[in-house]
């Protein structure tokens, strides 16, 4: 990077590009698998400078507040056309424009996505960032999901919100995913931002209860606290009541999502904090809230358009028993529902009760419903314009079939495994996988966990769908190879990566050799995320990889038989890229290293198998290698090793 | 293989021939739920060998062809979150109390409550099977069950064969009991059989020499 610096000048910026000016590649990944929605502007947005609100009436600054130098008005012109670039890719690139739109972008900003949080310093980014409303930060990387980055890798929160609270007293809006975030942490909200408004945290560590009372009490213009899939490890007895912390009078809240808060809450608290939040739209309760208890719920919030339904079984109260005709009751006067989730412990004979929103429904997720096909069929008979399923394989193929020929408007499917384990029976093959493939043509997402697979079934997929977008096949017996025909399941991925021309997002399974890789590195050209594990011959795979998919920015993979070779064959390649991370493989220190010493704008992680290990060893272990600009961090636990 | 393998030699390496990194080692990890442990191959010789950082299995992975030998379970594999995981485990265990339950009722299946569930491995099977070991009153009747579960696999295709797998011919079947000790089927009373017996594996003859002692033999000694 040569671009040359003068004390005049804003820093360097952030090389989203490659190094040979290459247009910059989007940060943003909106196909990210998370419960979270996108992330959204603030509607508060004001132009730069203290004008007007809306419209377009350039600030006339400097003099008598009559005129402005040309250049100046030139700016002012600019910055205003720029507020209406929302997607980090498109204010990427009018960055690189020249220095006039550098500034004028930086100024205009409103959220700030950080995809990998030791990608930048945080002073480095709220020097350049001015006027930033919302920030998105996204830690650990994903495989700490599996349990395969050791308790205390980092990706603490702490320095971030040590910059940003005095950069941003206007900050509304921030979004942490896999970040450890403390109690304190949280308590630093309030007082550092007074009109904060929406907090989301996914897969986050660290909190408790406390640290949402401080939320809930302190942020009193709240209108969004979602806390999705993040880890709870509170006892019983330590649990504070925060729902009763909200303000007294009628709140801003329009979204409280909780259900993986799992401790039990004070349920009057919530119906009265409900029955205060007039623009309550989305509710997700966790599995402590019983079907009579839902109903108050439902009662005093008619205009809920999503519900997180708690463990939709009958626990019989003080009022008695709710029928499955008074509960669907309920939801007959909740006219708004598109969007119905929990079920976290169902009765399935209370099903039927949500019959009469089935009709509007959009999103629907059974993903902790152990229901037999004979259970699901009739409420999916009734979902005709369902566009998001998500489910576990209980309901097996003939559940399939039946969303297959209802669901002719479905976009993302999602079906997971209720016996997570290699040698489970699994319940849903490629018998299944076909039927969806005739019947949901408009298919773009979709994440499956099965025993069973077949080639035909995934080129069925591709030439069926060719919409998908998202194609995450998990084949959960290790090497295993199409049930039929015996046969390595190159052919399938291959005719996904050929016939899918959208596809920006694959995750491979099954017995792969390097033929499959060939395939994606030939044709997968909008790939932008790829997930390896178990696959692969040699280290021709990862070649073909790193000199196929241009678009390349997140790549992880998983015991395969890959080597040095393979891991400096993508040396050109790194910094185009997010990050890298490969474990159980066959790497060595001196591969590693050899990176580490040819690019220095690259961290290079290395971490040992048993953390308590001392000493070196020749093999590692796993590798996590990132771009970054602010160096190695200092936050490095003793088993993470940077090269 | 690295001098600082010492890792058992069930933690089975996964991958091709080349040597190199090792694979997870599940088992030490706090990965929640149960390791499966199966040896590689049910002899004594090899019980001693289990030291050794090179398992069996490394050469029967060696070749494309052959499915993997029984392995322990892979660290996050397969790649199910945590919260969901532990919210699923939540679920079975209560699927799995109401079914016994449910069995309790005298309308249940006849033969009795509960249900004897294992595991059937086949060497050349691309994957495992299950078998209800309660639906079957006889070696006899779960001798056909298997040949017919497997039928798709043998590799002669030779549905006779199976026939006499507890007489041993081309194949032998074998379990493993309470004790992790490795067994010929057949030689104990079926209901002694059924109680103690945690998972079946079905192998070549030829592999099989040497097995543990002869049930009667361990009973005896252990009396």
């Amino acid at each position: 990077m040569s671009t040359p610096r003068s004390s005049a000048s804003s820093p360097d910026p952030i090389p989203h590009k490659s190094v040979t000016l290459a247009p910059s590649l989007g940060m943003r990944d909106p196909e990210e698998d998370s419960d979270s929605t996108p992330s959204r502007m603030s509607e508060d947005d004001d132009c730069s400078g203290g004008g007007g609100g809306g419209g377009w009436t350039p600030d006339l600054r400097g003099g008598g507040g009559r005129w402005a130098p040309p250049d100046q008005v030139l700016e002012i012109v600019l910055e205003s056309v720029l507020e209406f670039l929302t997607a980090a890719r498109d204010r990427n690139a009018a960055s690189l424009v020249c220095r006039s739109w550098y500034r004028a972008e930086a100024q205009t900003r409103r959220e700030l996505f950080i995809g990998n949080c030791y990608a930048v310093s945080p002073r480095r980014a709220v020097e350049r960032f001015g006027g930033v409303r919302a920030v998105v930060l996204k830690g650990k990387p994903r495989f700490a999901d599996f349990s395969l980055v050791p308790h205390g890798w980092g990706a603490y929160v702490s320095p971030w919100f040590a910059a940003l609270g005095p950069a941003y007293p206007r900050l509304e809006r921030i979004c942490l995913k896999r970040m450890t975030v403390s109690d304190d942490e949280l308590a630093l909200i309030p007082r550092s931002f007074p009109l904060f408004k929406e907090l989301s945290l996914v897969c986050c560590d660290g909190f408790s209860t406390r640290g949402l009372a401080i939320i809930a009490e302190g942020c009193r213009h709240l209108r969004v606290l979602d806390l999705t899939e993040d880890y709870f490890h509170e006892e019983e007895n330590e649990v504070v009541d925060w729902i009763s912390k909200f303000p007294e009078s009628n709140t801003s809240l329009e979204s409280l999502v909780f259900d993986c808060v799992s401790v039990p809450f004070n349920f009057e608290a919530l119906e009265a904090l409900v029955a205060r939040s007039p623009a309550l739209r989305r509710l997700r309760v966790n599995d402590h809230v019983s079907i009579e208890q839902l109903r108050c719920l439902m009662a005093r919030a008619p205009r809920l358009t999503h519900l997180g339904t708690g463990s939709f079984r009958s626990e019989p109260g003080s009022g008695g028993t709710s029928s499955v005709s008074e509960l669907a009751t309920s939801f007959a006067a909740s006219r708004s529902l598109v969007c119905l989730s929990g079920f976290l412990d169902v009765n399935a004979e209370y099903l039927p009760a949500i019959y009469p929103v089935c009709a509007n429904l959009t999103s629907l997720n059974f993903s902790f419903a152990s229901l037999t096909a004979e259970e699901i069929i009739p409420v999916i008979n009734h979902c005709v314009s369902l566009r998001t399923f998500w489910v576990l394989d209980t309901v097996g193929d003939e559940g399939l079939r039946a969303v297959a020929e209802t669901c002719s408007d479905l976009r993302e499917l999602r079906v997971f495994p209720l016996d997570a384990t290699e040698d489970s029976e699994g319940s849903v093959s490629d018998i299944g996988l076909q039927a969806i493939s005739e019947g949901c043509r408009k298919l773009e997402s979709i994440l499956y966990f099965c025993q069973r697979m077949t080639n035909a079934a995934v080129i069925a997929m591709s030439e069926n769908c060719p919409n998908l977008v998202v194609f995450r096949l998990c084949i959960m017996g290790r090497h295993r190879p199409d049930r039929i025909t015996g046969e390595p399941m190159d052919e399938g991925f291959g005719a996904i990566v050929m016939n899918c021309k959208k596809l920006t997002r694959l995750s491979v399974s099954g017995l792969l050799t390097d033929k499959a890789f060939a395939y994606i590195g030939k044709y997968g050209k909008l790939i932008k995320t790829l997930s390896i594990a178990f696959a692969g011959n040699s280290d021709m795979s990862l070649q073909h990889v790193f000199e196929g998919c241009t678009r390349l920015q997140k790549l992880e993979v998983r015991d395969s038989p890959f080597g040095d070779k393979g891991l400096l064959s993508g040396m050109n390649y790194f910094y185009n890229m997010r990050f890298f991370w490969m474990n159980s493989c066959r790497l060595t220190a001196k591969g590693c290293r050899d990176v580490a010493q040819q690019m220095p704008n690259l961290v290079v992680e290395v971490m040992k198998e048993h953390p308590e290990d001392e000493g070196e060893t020749d093999t590692v272990d796993k590798l996590y290698l990132y771009r970054s600009l602010a160096g190695p961090r200092n936050d490095a636990p003793s088993f993470v090793n940077i090269l | 293989m690295a001098g600082a393998d010492v890792d058992v030699g069930t933690e089975l390496r996964l991958g091709l021939p080349g040597g190199g990194a090792e694979a997870a080692k599940a088992a030490k990890r706090g990965y929640e739920d149960t390791i499966d442990l199966k040896l590689t191959l049910p002899t004594g010789g090899v019980q001693k060998d289990s030291g050794k950082p090179e398992p069996a299995a490394e050469k029967a992975a060696a070749d494309p062809e052959k499915p993997p030998a029984p392995k322990a379970q892979a660290v996050g594999w397969p790649p199910v979150r945590s919260y969901r995981r532990n919210a699923m485990t939540v679920q079975s265990v209560k699927i799995k109390k109401e079914e016994e339950a449910e069995k309790e009722q005298p309308a249940a299946t006849a033969g009795g409550n509960g249900s004897a569930f294992v595991k059937v491995s086949m060497d050349g099977a691309p994957y495992l099977r299950k078998v209800d070991l309660k639906m079957y009153n006889t070696y006899k009747d779960l001798s056909i069950a298997l040949q017919k579960m497997f039928s798709t696999f043998s590799a002669t295709g030779n549905e006779g064969k199976m026939v006499e797998a507890v007489n041993g011919s081309d194949v032998v079947t074998t379990y493993e009991d309470k004790d992790g000790d490795w067994m010929l089927v057949g030689d104990v009373p079926w209901e002694m059989f059924v109680a103690s017996c945690k998972r079946l594996r079905i192998m070549k003859s030829s592999e099989a020499i040497g097995l543990a002692p002869r049930a009667k033999d361990k009973y005896k000694n252990k009396s």
